[in-house]
Formats: structure tokens, C-alpha cells, sequence
């Protein structure tokens, strides 16, 4: 049986600006993906479901106006829907009980943290129990970094893969979690994804191989099935070998660490829906 | 219903922002603080359902993970004092707009015209600080009290009263919507202290030529009939002054000029067209069927074709006196307003990259700030934000700029920002870059809201900074409805719905529809229908308002239906204002009355020509110079401490220079990602290999010798650097900013003639160097009133040109890095050092500014590019750097810790002319050279290719970190390990902005 093609969903509008190598990225990686401008989810929620992977790309959603992604994050929480009960965050999770991914980037990834679906501790997202805020030094940058992918995190987009390097670009990049019981059980249940270390793979506190910050150098955290992912990272940045910052000098071999999750997913929906 | 809702953080949690700001305050002050926290402010005044606030309270407005919020009550935080500050009424308040939104999505309502949300900041400040000390922190450190309010309390105050009380700053409605007229009668005294007393900076030939116009019997006649006063309304005279301005007509670049020199007389019939067109128009000429311009100084960027798909639109702005005014608010709207000029040429362009770069003065300047002004460092973290949230927030990289410091940008910082566009080759089948509004096409105006600021900012800026700057001169950008907009208009243009589009920048609705409107000769607009933030606007003032994120577009009457549900759809908001007519005339109206009835052809013709003198005096400079050092290893630790030499990573990092995934080589390079690129290499298309090569050159501390090598000098440079790279002449476009102090002799300004003679001779090198290289200007700007007067005291600019460069690649992986690669590979310098230190970093640091100063040799420098890209197109070189600030010294010493290896060069071997030192070798700032290296094995075909032109090897790459120079005689001067050079020339930022 030849299997059909998956197709993605890459939002747009609003203040996100990274939908266009988001876009790109997803083609080469194998999907069919569709543009989709961010205030008709809320018009026809419906629509998500006929889509096989979403990706919330990186941006400031409304400027990041009341924080980051914040603004969007309570529309997505408490605006009554059209012709429907309940809210967009529900159909997410519909859509994510269906087998399906969704992926936030940068301030994708602020918006599940902030709408409640990450880390999604016993499945509930209800209540926000981490956030991402301003970076220890006060600053946005833009800075290429040492990852390290959890080995035992159920995360679909990190499957088989071990170390990465990838640019952050952000202000609010600082994973904290609202309490010590919460970050303990991220760490010991598995929701640690992806974590920054220093250029030899080693777990770091230190500045500015770990960025921001984060509590346990979190870069990236999942759900407890491993189909909703965050991560601070632009994997989209980093789609051919010309994005790394020392292909001049350096010989840079193999598949880009960005496409490489990109193509996670791709296999996945192909192999599970 | 008045909420007061304060969001402070939970106990525990470090406030990062707030630490920054006790940092800034103890180092720049050095006042005893020992804690600074923020309270985020929101004043919601609107009759909104009280479940609403309480649901939002929750985790609407803080975040419930590390936030708490009061709602009517104060926080539980104090300190020993408590400063708020907020906007002053009618200030763009974007987080404010943003709460708005939240609330009305959250709960069906909607707010009415007079409701709104305003925010604000409280600073809890905990230290030992004297009253005045504190009102110092507020007004120069905390707020602006141009667009700023604010108010403190001590702790014992805060406490007593219960907080700071609500305060709202709700914009005053005004009553008097009346058009004034002018009498003809009145006498040009009046009419000049009117022009002055409102910002039209008219002139009195100006004047009397606007005065005879309504006093021709033709015009009489037709303002009988339409039943307008024969005196001219405030609508029309502020239209004219707008349309009529320097930043607008560009009157000094346009104007006849008598230059003389040495004796010699010639009359230049504007400099514009002498040299900056003409030298397009040769070398277009030149290139025959290789010509890859298709529209230049004609449109609001120039274009340029890119691949078979794709053509490039790219505009350089400046946006000085509102960055010196406020340095945020104004460096945002330059680069948001730059960003509009791409996005509104031809039938509008994607936005692909933006370039910025400031001149400033030096952050450690420790002389008496004049009123008015800002302290430098002030201006730089100012600007510097300003162009974050800027560039940022649009998702646009900013990939190449630079900071260059001189003490007399205390007068007015310089903030040239840039943008580059992508737009289709064809849309719907017609060519992209052509547009044109139609007779019958809707006027349409996208995007913000009208509200006074940036009122008379076109006029404004032709004028220089002074005591009575008027404070409306200022905006705040929003680029998030700019996204909006342009999200928005990317997809309608696709569509084919609208014939032209335009921005609406300086001069507002009354030159972005005064300049279509030429292409049907007429329009019909009318004042009552734009949409207003607030109430109280004269109808001029709606003509006028600058304010942001606004673009005017021309649409058929038979596709505004499927326009209009567009732009609702994507949130935007649209308004019908007028009809573009062919009655030949300039029509306004408001509330059904002709408010403004000016004959299209007078607005745009009827201003009398300039006539200038300039004389050029050549000014002979002492050979004042420095004893030779004995410490080489101090003095070059010394010169990569300069402003104009060390790292500006500090800026650099905190720009996107990625987003859109295209920047194949970025602003930072080498083994740790922190050398100075020369240039940046974009690739936009990910389907086609085609890349752009975008560099600049821009060196103001030679215009006090002689301006015309300045500008040889600049344009050398960004061409240098881009060929540096990989960039190639065979298809490279340049744009040209000039910015002077006023050329205009008056008894306030004795030596104008002189500075105009200056700007001439800057344009003439443009003008020869550009034809010698063959590299047309597609577009450009100038700003003329770059001084700043204050009773007694006056700070004009050095005469500065900024060239932005920009060349397009068939290969991208031609193009290479400035950092050293390979030990053992052998360190070439290319071109020749001349004993040129006039205005040096070197004689800079001895406070010697006399002598020789750099010539180009252009003939030369020619050869040298064309072998350059011959060189790069067959993988020659591994690294390449173009030798700048600093001289050689320091070009060696950023190869060598941006590659993370050590060299070891004997300076007996650089090729040299008439230089007898080590440290004229080592320093001078001779043009055209570039440090390369080059593997032993290919040596023999870099000599085949190089033949005939002056190079040498100079020596080799080492592999471990000892930087090596062996002076003339054989003895080694400079021994030195790689980190102490690169830590001191990171030092300057790390130690005043870190």
C-alpha cells in the first residue's frame, strides 16, 4: 500500500516571523505543509484536523507585548470559540490524543508553556506550571549552542539523536518551573528534552554555553507521550549545511542537526498515522 | 470604571531587567543603590466586566508562575523610594493596545473611542538617595521627558498615601476643529516669523513664490468658484511647506551651485544630477546588456534584477534628529521606517534584510552634556534598543553594520538604517517594479491610527536641533502592526488587488498622496474619514500626522470589496480617504468643506531652484606626529581599544542576524563565532544558489583634510569589504548617504560655503570613482541640518558619507572568511602601505590628528578588486580581510584571534612606499589592502593571478597562540598571546555596556 504524503500545518502572522524556512524546512524534510494565519484557528478550529503535524514557528506573537506569547497563550486559553464550545487549547489536545505532533520553536514554544499543554504533568493542562522569562543577562542574543538530547525522553523529534548545534535567538528564554516538586518530577518523569551543555556534551550552568540560565539547562521539554515538544532552538535555522556558522573553515559532515528533527517527525507520521 | 492593576514579581525570583538597571545606574552615576525591582503598570480605564479583570488578574497580565497581580491595591513591594513612569497623553502606547486586545478577545467587549489601557513602569528603588537624585534618575536615566511623565514618592509618602495613586493619562479632546487662513495682505516679516514660529522652514523666496501663486487672478478665480478664501488655508500652506522641505525636495542637493577652487569658477546645476545620476546613467550605459538595474531614484528604494525569478529592491534611510531627541523611540521608527521604503516600491517587495549603522560619540566622554542632549552612552543603548525591537519584532536580520565614533556626533548622532526587499519578477503578469495609481482608484490608507506624533517631522528635520524643536517631532514605531500591515499587503498584492502603494512616511498623507496623485494628476481627500487614535486634530494635522505604520495605496474601485475583507480577516484595519482624479488639482475636504484646493502642478513645481555658493579652501595640516613607542605590545593592546577598532559583539549579538534562515555568512565569524566579518552573504532562495554580498564603508575622521578623499576613501572601502568575502564588480549596485552640517552660508553659519564646497567635492569622488569601478548608485539620501545650536554653543557633524555595497554571486561557496585557517599557511598582504596616519587610530590614541591621510589610488585598487574575485572564484584564499581601522596591526591581529591561531610576520616584507618605521607600517590607514592567506601549494597560482600588482608574503600562520612581528631590523616588537589581544579589543563594550 503506498502510503499518503503527511501534511503539516506551519502557523503564521501576528508577529511570527520564522514561517518561512519553518515552511521550507518541512518540504525538505518530506511533508506537505500549508501556511495558516494564526486568527483562522480561532474562526475555524475545525481546520487543525485535517493535519497531521503543527508547528508553532518563532516570533514575537503580539510583540511580545504582555511577555512573551502571552497575549496569544490567554486567547488560546479563554476566547469562546466560533459555533463551538470550549477552547482552542482543547482541540490541541484533541488533536494530540488523534497520535498527532505538535512542535513550538522558540516563541512556539513560550506559547504551549504559557497555554498550559508543556510540560503537561498527568496530562493536564489547566494550570501553567513553568515558564520561559528573561534571560540572567538581561538580554536577547543570537547564539549558536551545544545541545544534548535526553536519551531516555519519549520525545518523537529527538529519536536517535544525541548531540546537536543550533542557534538560540531570544530574550525570554529562561526555563523556570513554579516550584521544586514540578522541576522534580520534569527531570525524573522525562520531560527534559534537550539540554544546553559546553562544547565536550557536558550539562552546563555556565554562561554562555547555557544561555539563559535554565533550570537544569532545559532547552527543549516534551510531554509525557512525547508528541508535543518546546525548545528554545531554531532546528529550522540550520536546514542546509550553508547555516552553520564555520562551514568556511570547518568540515561539516552529514545531515544538519535542524533538518535531522524535522525528518523525526516526517518518519513518524509516515510510520504511525 | 478606572482599574489600576500592579504585576510584581513573587518573592524568590530575580527580576533580570531590574538588576540591569541597578547596574547602569551605579556605574553611570555612581550612586549607593543596592536594589532595583519593576512593578508592570496597567491602568485600564473602561466600563469592562469585573470578571474579566478577575479572571486576567489570574494569569492575564503576569505570569502566574513567577508574577503576582493587584489589582486596586498596591503591591506588597517598597522601597526607600518608588519612581512611575509613564506616557505622556497621545504617546503610542503598543502594550497598552496589546492589553486592549487581550481583554476585548477574552470578553466581548468593546472598547469605546474615549476607553482605553495604559501602561506604565514603577521602579522600586532601594538605596541612599537624596531627592535630586532621584529626580536625576528619572529624567536621565529612566524616562524621556519628551514623550515621558513621571512621578516619585518616598517611602514614607508611598506608604502614607497607599501607593502611587491611579493616574490616567487620557489624551485631551479637543474642541476647535476651525481651518485658519493667512491674510496675502500680511508682510513677509509676518510670514517668516509664522514659518518659524510653525515649523514650515519656508524661506522668503519660498514665500513670495506661494504668495504670488494665490495672487495670480486665475486662482482667485477658482477658489471663488469652489468657495474657498482667497488667503491660503493652514491646510494648504502646511501641505506646500511639507511638500516644499529639504527632506522632501531635497533643495541643497538639487540646487545651482557656484563652485569655486583654486581660483576656478564653475556652476554645478545640481549635484544630484551631476554625479550621482550621471555616473548611473554611464556606467549603465557601459554595461549594455550586462545593465542589472531596473528602476533607480525613481521609486522609494532602488531595484535591482536578482535571479530569473527574483529582483531586490534596497533603500538606506537616516533617521538623525528624532534619534537625538529620543533615541529609542526614534532609531525603532528609522528602521521600521526604512523597512516601509522596500515594502512600498513597485508593487512592494518582501523584506529580506536590514543593515544598520550609528555614529556616535564616544560612550567615555566626560565633557558637559549640553541641554537638550544625551550623553552618548545613553544615545548608543537608545539607538541600539531601538533597532533590536525594531529589526527583531519584524523578523527581519540585521546583517552588516557598524559604530564609527567621533566626538562631534555629540551634536547629532548619526542612525542610517537600511533595508532590502525580494519581490517576484513578474506579478500577474506585469513587470513587479512598475506601479501606478489609475483615475478612478480608491485611496486607501492601511495600516495605524492618526494621532499628532511626528507632526511637522519632515519640515523638522531640515531644520537643526535647537531650544524650540518642537517635541511632536517624535514617534514611537509599532513594528507589530507593521507585521500586520505588511503580512497583510504581501498577500493582497499576490492577488492583484490594488495598482499602486506607497509609503506614508515623513510628510504623511499630504506626500505619500500629493506624490501618487502625479500619476493621474489630481486627487480628492478627504479629512474626516482617517481613522484617529483620539480626538482633537486639526484637519492639517490629519494631512500631517506622521504617524507610523501607515501605507497609502491606490485601489480599483471593483476590487475594494475583496480588498476590505482581506484586510479584515487579517486584522488590519483599511479606510477609503479619497479618489485619485485627473482634475489637476490637490483637493481636500473636511466635513463637506474645501479645506485645501492647490494645483497639483505648482505643489510639485512651483518651488523656486536654490542658488548657492560654495568655495573650496584647501586646508594644509601640520605633520604633527608621535614619537615611535617602545612598547609595541602596549600600543597595539592600546589601539584595539579604540571605539573605532574593538568589538562591537556587544550590538551585533543582540540583533537577529539569522531569522529567515539565509545568512550564510554572518556578522560574527571565526573558530569561536566573534570575528568582524567583512561583509555578510545572504541566499535567500533555498532553491537556487545565487547569493548577495552586502558590506558598507563610511570614514568621517578624514573629512577634516579634504572630503573628496573621505568620500574616495568610503566608497573604496565598502567595495573592499565586500570583495573581502567573494563579492564581485561585475554585479554590484551601491547606494549613497550624505550627511552634513549645514552647507547653507547665513550669518548663524559663516563657513556654509565652505561645507558646501566640501559636499561638491565629496559627490565629484563619488562621481569618479563609482565610473571607475563601474558600479552604479541605485539610490540614496541626504540630510543637510546635521548641527546642533543652544544659545552660544554649536556641534556641527564631520561631513559623512556612508556607501552601503551590495554585489550578487552566481556561487556561494566562492565567498571566504577574514579568520586564519591553517597553520603553516602562508600570511599575504595585498596593496600598498603609504605613509598615510593623517586622522589614524594611531595618531588618534596620541591625540595627534595632523599629517598625510589616505589617497586612493584608484587605478590600482581596480585591478586589485578584479583580481580579488577572480581569486575567490578559485578558491585561492582561506581567509581574507580587508585592512581598515587600525591599519595592518590590527587586520593581522583579528585574523589571528578570530581563526584562534598565532602568526608570525616580519614587517620588512610588507610592500611599502616612502615608509621608513615599524609603526607607520604597523598603523598606517592606507586603502585598498587586504591581509589574505594562502596555502603553500596554491602559492604558485596566487603569484600567476597577482602578477604585476604589489603583494608579498609576509609570513606564515602558527599553529599555537603567539602573535609574532618582527620589526624592519629583524628584532621582534610584538610577542604577545592571542587572548590578551582579543580580551582587549572585547574590553571597551564589556567594561561600559556589559
Amino acid at each position: 500500500m503506498i502510503k499518503k504524503r503527511p501534511k503539516s500545518l506551519v502557523l503564521f502572522g501576528n508577529g511570527i516571523n520564522c514561517e518561512k524556512e519553518t515552511y521550507f524546512a518541512h518540504k525538505v524534510a518530506g511533508f506537505y505543509p500549508d501556511l495558516v494565519y494564526v486568527n483562522e484557528l480561532l474562526e475555524k478550529p475545525n481546520l487543525i484536523h485535517k493535519y497531521d503535524f503543527i508547528t508553532l514557528p518563532g516570533g514575537f506573537l503580539d510583540g511580545d507585548d504582555l511577555g512573551s506569547a502571552r497575549a496569544q497563550a490567554i486567547k488560546w486559553k479563554y476566547q469562546q470559540l466560533k459555533g463551538k464550545e470550549g477552547f482552542f487549547v482543547d482541540e490541541l489536545v484533541k488533536f494530540v490524543a488523534d497520535g498527532k505532533l505538535i512542535l513550538g520553536i522558540c516563541n512556539g514554544f513560550q506559547l504551549l508553556v504559557k497555554c498550559g499543554l508543556l510540560p503537561r504533568l498527568d496530562e493536564n493542562h489547566k494550570d501553567q506550571v513553568a515558564t520561559l522569562t528573561f534571560n540572567d543577562s538581561g538580554r536577547f542574543e543570537n547564539r549558536w549552542v551545544y545541545l544534548k538530547v535526553n536519551k531516555n525522553s519519549p520525545c518523537v523529534f529527538l529519536q536517535d539523536l544525541d548531540r546537536l548545534y543550533l542557534p538560540i535567538r531570544h530574550g525570554e528564554g529562561k526555563f523556570i518551573s513554579i516550584n521544586e516538586k514540578v522541576l522534580a518530577r520534569i527531570r525524573e518523569e522525562n520531560h527534559i528534552a534537550l539540554q544546553y551543555t559546553d562544547k565536550e556534551g557536558k550539562v552546563t550552568q555556565d554562561y554562555p554555553y547555557n544561555p539563559n540560565g535554565s533550570q537544569e539547562a532545559i532547552a527543549g521539554i516534551c510531554d509525557k507521550i512525547g508528541r508535543i515538544c518546546g525548545l528554545m532552538p531554531h532546528p529550522e535555522a540550520y536546514f542546509e549545511k550553508l547555516h552553520h556558522p564555520r562551514w568556511t573553515r570547518e568540515e561539516i559532515e552529514g545531515e544538519p542537526d535542524g533538518l535531522k528533527i524535522f525528518k523525526n517527525a516526517y518518519s513518524y507520521c509516515t510510520e504511525n498515522l | 470604571m478606572v482599574f489600576r492593576i500592579e504585576v510584581a514579581y513573587k518573592e524568590g525570583i530575580r527580576d533580570v531587567l531590574g538588576e540591569k538597571i541597578r547596574r547602569s545606574l551605579v556605574r553611570n552615576f555612581g550612586f549607593d543603590i543596592h536594589k532595583v525591582t519593576i512593578v508592570d503598570v496597567y491602568t485600564i480605564d473602561a466600563d469592562i466586566p469585573e470578571w474579566v479583570i478577575e479572571r486576567l488578574k489570574i494569569d492575564g497580565f503576569c505570569d502566574p508562575v513567577i508574577q503576582s497581580s493587584y489589582v486596586n491595591e498596591p503591591c506588597p513591594i517598597v522601597g526607600d523610594w518608588a519612581i512611575e513612569v509613564g506616557f505622556k497623553p497621545g504617546v503610542t502606547d503598543n502594550v497598552g493596545r496589546t492589553a486592549k486586545e487581550v481583554i476585548e478577545a477574552v470578553s466581548n467587549y468593546n472598547f469605546k473611542f474615549t476607553e482605553g489601557v495604559y501602561t506604565s513602569r514603577l521602579y522600586m528603588i532601594w538605596g541612599n538617595l537624596k531627592e535630586d537624585e532621584v529626580k536625576k534618575i528619572a529624567e536621565e536615566a529612566l524616562a524621556n521627558v519628551l514623550i515621558q511623565n513621571y512621578r516619585y514618592k518616598d517611602r514614607k509618602r508611598y506608604i502614607d498615601e497607599k501607593g502611587m495613586g491611579t493616574l490616567v493619562p487620557k489624551p485631551k479632546g479637543g474642541t476647535s476643529m476651525v481651518v485658519e487662513t493667512f491674510s496675502l495682505k500680511m508682510g513677509i516679516d509676518s510670514w517668516m516669523r509664522l514659518s518659524k514660529e510653525r515649523t514650515w522652514a519656508l524661506s522668503e523666496e519660498e514665500i513670495r513664490a506661494i504668495i504670488s501663486y494665490y495672487k495670480r487672478n486665475d486662482v482667485k478665480e477658482e477658489r471663488r468658484r469652489i468657495g474657498l478664501s482667497e488667503d491660503p488655508t493652514d491646510v494648504e500652506i502646511e501641505a506646500i511647506a511639507q511638500t516644499w522641505s529639504e527632506h522632501c525636495k531635497h533643495k541643497i542637493f538639487n540646487a545651482t551651485i557656484e563652485y569655486e577652487q583654486d581660483g576656478q569658477k564653475e556652476t554645478i546645476n545640481s549635484i544630484f544630477k551631476t554625479f550621482i545620476v550621471r555616473a548611473t546613467e554611464e556606467i549603465r550605459n557601459k554595461k549594455g546588456k550586462r545593465d542589472f538595474c531596473l528602476s533607480v531614484f525613481t521609486d522609494n528604494a532602488g531595484v535591482i534584477s536578482f535571479n530569473r525569478k527574483y529582483n531586490l529592491a534596497f533603500k538606506v534611510e537616516t533617521h538623525n534628529t528624532p534619534s537625538a531627541l529620543d533615541p529609542y523611540g526614534g532609531a525603532l521608527t528609522g528602521i521600521v521606517g526604512v523597512n516601509r521604503d522596500p515594502f512600498g516600491t513597485g508593487k512592494g517587495s518582501k523584506l529580506i534584510f536590514n543593515t544598520d549603522v550609528f555614529c556616535f560619540a564616544p560612550p567615555d566622554f566626560e565633557g558637559k552634556i549640553p541641554p537638550r542632549l544625551f550623553h552618548p552612552k545613553r544615545v548608543l543603548e537608545g539607538v541600539r534598543e531601538g533597532v533590536e525591537h525594531g529589526g527583531n519584532k519584524s523578523g527581519i536580520p540585521t546583517v552588516n553594520g557598524s559604530i564609527t565614533f567621533h566626538e562631534r556626533f555629540l551634536g547629532k548622532p548619526l542612525v542610517f538604517c537600511g533595508t532590502c526587499g525580494v519581490m517576484p519578477k513578474k506579478i500577474r503578469g506585469e513587470p513587479s517594479y512598475l506601479k501606478g495609481a489609475k483615475r478612478g482608484d480608491l485611496i486607501v490608507m492601511v495600516g495605524g491610527r492618526i494621532g499628532k506624533d511626528g507632526i511637522h517631522g519632515a519640515t523638522f528635520s531640515s531644520e537643526e536641533l535647537s531650544e524650540s524643536s518642537p517635541t511632536s517631532a517624535v514617534q514611537i514605531g509599532d513594528p507589530i502592526t507593521q507585521k500586520r500591515m505588511t503580512d497583510f499587503l504581501l498577500l493582497a498584492r499576490d492577488k492583484g488587488l490594488y495598482n499602486s502603494i506607497t509609503d506614508c512616511g515623513a510628510g504623511g498623507l499630504s506626500s505619500s498622496v500629493g506624490e501618487m496623485a502625479r500619476d493621474t494628476n489630481g486627487c480628492v481627500i478627504y479629512l474626516d474619514k482617517p481613522p484617529l487614535k483620539y480626538e482633537g486634530l486639526s484637519p492639517w494635522e490629519i494631512l500631517l500626522s506622521e504617524a507610523q505604520e501607515r501605507m497609502t495605496l491606490a485601489v480599483p474601485p471593483q476590487k475594494i470589496d475583496a480588498f476590505m475583507s482581506l484586510s479584515k480577516k487579517m486584522g488590519v484595519e483599511s479606510t477609503v480617504i479619497g479618489e485619485f482624479t485627473d482634475t489637476g488639482k490637490f483637493h481636500c475636504l473636511y466635513r463637506n468643506q474645501t479645506v485645501a484646493y492647490i494645483d497639483m502642478d505648482f505643489l510639485h513645481n512651483g518651488l523656486p531652484k536654490m542658488i548657492l555658493k560654495a568655495k573650496w579652501e584647501r586646508k594644509i595640516s601640520e605633520g604633527d606626529i608621535p614619537i615611535e613607542p617602545t612598547d609595541y605590545n602596549q600600543v597595539l593592546l592600546d589601539v584595539l581599544k579604540r571605539w573605532n577598532v574593538c568589538s562591537k559583539e556587544y550590538v551585533v549579538r543582540q540583533y537577529d542576524h539569522e531569522v529567515q534562515a539565509q545568512t550564510i555568512i554572518k556578522p560574527l565569524v571565526g573558530n569561536e563565532n566573534d570575528g568582524p566579518s567583512d561583509a555578510s552573504v545572504l541566499k535567500p532562495d533555498p532553491e537556487s544558489n545565487e547569493a548577495i554580498v552586502i558590506s558598507h564603508g563610511i570614514c568621517p575622521k578624514f573629512s577634516e583634510f579634504d572630503t573628496y578623499h573621505m568620500a574616495a576613501c568610503a566608497i573604496t572601502e565598502a567595495i573592499a569589504n565586500n570583495l573581502a568575502v567573494g563579492g564581485t564588480l561585475k554585479k554590484m549596485a551601491l547606494l549613497d548617504n550624505f550627511c552634513w552640517p549645514d552647507p547653507v552660508e547665513s550669518e548663524r553659519n559663516p563657513d556654509g560655503s565652505y561645507k558646501l564646497a566640501q559636499l561638491v567635492r565629496a559627490a565629484k569622488a563619488l562621481y569618479d570613482f563609482a565610473k571607475l569601478y563601474g558600479t552604479p548608485f541605485i539610490s540614496g539620501k541626504d540630510s543637510m541640518k546635521n548641527d546642533y545650536v543652544y544659545g552660544d554653543i554649536k556641534i556641527s557633524i564631520p561631513p559623512t558619507v556612508l556607501i552601503s555595497a551590495l554585489s550578487i554571486i552566481d556561487d556561494p561557496y566562492k565567498v571566504v572568511t577574514m579568520d586564519f585557517k591553517e597553520p603553516e599557511s602562508l600570511i599575504v598582504i595585498i596593496g600598498l602601505t603609504f605613509p598615510e596616519l593623517g586622522g589614524s587610530e594611531y595618531f588618534g590614541l596620541f591625540k595627534k590628528s595632523g599629517g598625510i591621510f589616505p589617497k586612493v589610488r584608484g587605478r590600482l585598487a581596480k585591478k586589485i578588486f578584479l583580481k580579488l574575485d577572480k581569486a575567490t572564484n578559485k578558491r585561492l584564499f582561506l581567509s581574507c580581510h580587508d585592512v581598515s581601522d587600525g591599519g595592518l596591526a590590527c587586520a593581522l591581529a583579528e585574523c589571528a584571534f578570530s581563526g584562534g591561531l598565532g602568526a608570525e610576520v616580519d614587517l620588512s616584507k610588507v610592500p611599502v612606499i616612502n615608509v621608513y618605521t615599524n609603526d607607520y607600517i604597523l598603523f598606517s590607514e592606507s586603502a585598498n589592502r587586504f591581509v589574505v592567506t594562502v596555502r603553500e601549494r596554491d602559492f604558485r597560482a596566487f603569484e600567476a593571478l597577482f602578477n604585476g600588482l604589489p603583494y608579498n608574503v609576509v609570513g606564515k600562520v602558527r599553529k599555537d597562540d603567539r602573535f609574532v612581528i618582527k620589526g624592519i631590523d629583524g628584532k621582534v616588537i610584538i610577542n604577545i598571546d592571542l587572548k590578551s589581544l582579543k580580551d582587549a579589543w572585547k574590553s571597551p563594550f564589556m567594561a561600559h555596556f556589559g
